[in-house]
């Protein structure tokens, strides 16, 4: 197998962008990271598109070859792919980018993830992600993932003592990381007041337990390692993918607290790079609802099980804690436009391997960690990235 | 030039009453909260015979009480409304029927979500600069709808004011109107449909705070004005923090505001909304008072109005009828299944 860098990123805002359409925002986020991998649409071997749903939310499928179209490209017959794995679709969108190069079939790869929530209303949009879970086991009787999730959390809060405070403490922190983020959609601190006093969604989860419906593109160039020098120096190398599933219902899980998804990516991950959890510098990780990420620290192997909720409070996963979670803001704090997540997550990996992470800058980050789940654990996508 | 403006005019809000509070607990909600974040502590409430037509015809005719004009000299009638009573059949001819204005009298009934009473205003303008007639009634009034625990149950409510516009005797002046308007849809209701439809924060951002801005903005501009140079400011009150926000983003102070400010007392009386606030203006100017004016419709658009009171407003039989805060004390409680009775919430057909 061939090794694989990043040489380029680009994002756009997420948020309510109203005066935005998908089109605009793919081709925003694509440019950005084709300008700064220095690459031409010429180099450009193949395309992997991440997106959820755009059928639902703007009644356009298809949207691979639409990608390439909308950045210029429609000449080149590019062979652009879209990749569908729920909420993880970004991240496996970049796999499949990742083992094109490994493979050697390919030599440059662009991948975009995309998601334009806001064009249908709340209800409608709550309806379109619940098409993530098991539809004759869970949709049916009228579950949508806030409620799934709050299962998992009523579960994990019996067996193992976390609290609705701990639940929050994740949301503060990633607000307060998000603050440091000029691409997030909210970019203010909140204190843990106004999280556990917000309109209960489906106990334990309040509003503020939940990440919101965003619009927004995430864009990465992949090239082979040794092909990348003609086009840049600004190599963040990708040095394990790893890829599992689980069943779409959350009650035919073995644990209904333990994401084996995450479990089996992430062992899959950690062997091909020959490390262990400890040897994670910072991570982003899946936190569409505060549970998720106390789930995702335990899953991933950097806490013991039960033990996530303390994580926060013992400053383990704060911006200077010795293991910083979520630097960018999350999906809580920087925003969720779900196929644009898993790809939006490599993008903050690679800016804190270059050291371009700004005000969230993490000391002396060598080695990250990405986490991207689909539905409510059916599908999860691991990487791990080094600095050059 | 001639001045024409604002020779007259009334208000009516019907007397029922419910508390913020009282609908939020029916939802399991926080009350205190959801007043908070709304700025409005209760709404009206229209009662089981009262509608658009109703509240037009107390509007005009506490209009018609403050002054001495033969409702034979009206020439025309136009009620802006989203609750017009009947699809087909205007408001209006009842009105100028209940008035006395008819047969010699044009008459439409406006619609364009709320800002429909406003736009009235600008049409009599219109036709008192033309010549065409001498005096013409602009009314804005509403019993707006909200679904069964839907955010807008907190804040739809009903109520209505009534300007008479002509050329003489004039108490307020008006200098300069302009309207801002585009295609954005934040809120509809097809003919079929019971309640309207929203697009949630569609509403704000890209809606009124953007049709507001640009309206406001370019009115002073026109007007080669600045926020300092008025003595009241009224803005669409859908809640009470649009407002005030949109306000502060002008450059206008909270002083300004006050006075044109109802929804906290009344809710969001749709058409009658920003018209309500000119009428509590007008209750208390002085001759020489700038008053600036700027209304929301969904769909969407603004008008703006600016507005100088004269002298004249000293002769005006203000007492004659009942001022907004007269109304806005003039109250009773009802409990939400009261509520529920009178908006019909609880007949399906």
């Amino acid at each position: 197998m061939r090794d694989v860098a990043v040489i380029g990123v680009g994002l756009t805002k997420f948020g309510e962008l109203w005066d935005r359409s998908f089109r605009q925002l793919i081709a925003e986020a694509g440019s950005k990271a084709i300008l700064d991998a220095g690459i031409e649409g010429k180099d450009i071997d193949a395309m992997y598109i991440g997106s959820m749903s755009s059928g639902r939310f703007i009644d356009q499928e298809h949207v691979g070859a639409l990608v390439a179209e909308v950045s210029g490209f429609s000449h080149l017959h590019i062979p652009a792919t879209r990749v569908e794995g729920a909420c993880a679709s970004g991240g496996l969108a970049i796999r499949e980018g990742y083992l094109s190069i490994a493979s050697g079939m390919h030599d440059v790869v662009v991948i975009g993830g995309i998601e334009k929530m806001n064009d249908v209303g709340g209800t409608a949009a709550t309806e379109t992600l619940a098409t993530a879970a098991d539809q004759e086991w869970e949709a049916f009787f009228g579950a949508t993932f806030p409620g799934i999730y709050a299962m998992i959390a009523t579960r994990h809060m019996h067996e193992y003592g976390t609290t609705r405070e701990e639940l929050a403490q994740v949301a503060v922190k990633n607000h307060a990381n998000g603050a440091l983020n000029p691409y997030a959609q909210y970019q203010s601190p909140i204190s843990l007041e106004s999280v556990l006093k917000a309109t209960m969604v489906a106990y334990p989860l309040g509003l503020m337990d939940c990440s919101p419906v965003s619009d927004g593109a995430a864009s990465i160039v992949l090239c082979a390692v040794d092909k990348a020098k003609k086009f840049t120096d600004k190599l963040v190398r990708i040095v394990a993918s790893g890829q599992a599933s689980d069943t779409l219902a959350l009650h035919a899980r073995r644990d209904i607290c333990t994401l084996d998804a995450t479990v089996h990516a992430s062992r899959m991950a950690y062997k091909q790079a020959k490390i262990t959890p400890k040897d994670v510098d910072f991570a982003e990780v899946h936190d569409c609802f505060t549970i998720a990420e106390i789930c995702a620290v335990e899953d991933l192997g950097f806490m013991e099980k039960g033990q996530g909720g303390k994580a926060v409070q013992q400053g383990i996963t704060t911006l200077n804690g010795s293991l910083p979670v979520n630097t960018s803001g999350g999906l809580k704090a920087k925003g969720h436009p779900v196929g644009a997540t898993g790809v939006a997550q490599v993008v903050e990996a690679t800016l804190q391997l270059r050291g371009d992470a700004g005000k969230r800058q993490v000391a002396d980050a060598k080695r990250g960690l990405t986490h991207n789940v689909g539905g409510s654990g059916a599908t999860c996508v691991v990487h791990i990235l080094e600095a050059m | 030039m001639e001045k024409i403006g604002i020779v007259s005019y009334g208000a009516y809000i019907p007397r029922n009453r419910i508390k913020t509070e009282v609908i939020a607990s029916v939802w399991g909600k926080d009350g205190q909260a959801i007043s908070k974040g709304l700025g409005v502590y209760e709404k009206s409430v229209p009662s089981i015979d009262e509608d658009t037509a109703t509240i037009s015809v107390e509007a005009a005719r506490a209009a018609l009480r403050r002054c001495n004009i033969d409702p034979q000299d009206i020439g025309a009638i136009y009620v802006g409304s989203e609750s017009h009573p009947y699809a087909v059949k205007p408001t209006g001819t009842i009105v100028g029927e209940a008035i006395g204005a008819t047969p010699l009298l044009m008459v439409a009934d406006y619609e364009f979500a709320c800002k429909a009473g406003t736009a009235a205003i600008q049409t009599c303008t219109a036709f008192v600069k033309a010549g065409m007639i001498d005096y013409g009634f602009a009314i804005g009034a509403d019993t707006s709808q909200a679904a069964p625990g839907d955010a807008l149950e907190y804040t739809a409510s009903a109520g209505g004011a009534a300007f008479l516009i002509g050329k003489t005797k004039v108490i307020a002046t008006l200098n300069h109107t302009l309207s801002y308007t585009t295609d954005t849809p934040d809120f509809w209701r097809r003919a079929e449909m019971k309640y309207p439809s929203h697009g949630g924060r569609f509403t704000g951002e890209p809606a009124y705070f953007k049709h507001i801005t640009n309206c406001a903005t370019l009115l002073m501009e026109k007007a080669k004005t600045q926020p300092g140079d008025y003595t009241y400011a009224v803005f669409h009150q859908p809640n009470g923090k649009f407002p005030v926000n949109v306000a502060k983003k002008l450059g206008f102070t909270p002083e300004q505001v006050k006075q044109g400010l109802m929804v906290p007392y009344i809710g969001n009386t749709y058409s009658g909304a920003s018209m309500v606030g000119l009428a509590s203006v007008l209750d208390v100017a002085k001759p020489g008072d700038r008053i600036f004016m700027t209304s929301y419709g969904s769909g969407a658009g603004s008008d703006g109005f600016d507005f100088t009171v004269t002298d004249e407003i000293s002769s005006l039989a203000r007492h004659k009828a009942p001022s907004v805060a007269e109304l806005v004390e003039n109250k009773r409680y009802i409990d939400y299944g009261t509520y529920s009775k009178i908006t019909k919430i609880l007949f399906t057909e």
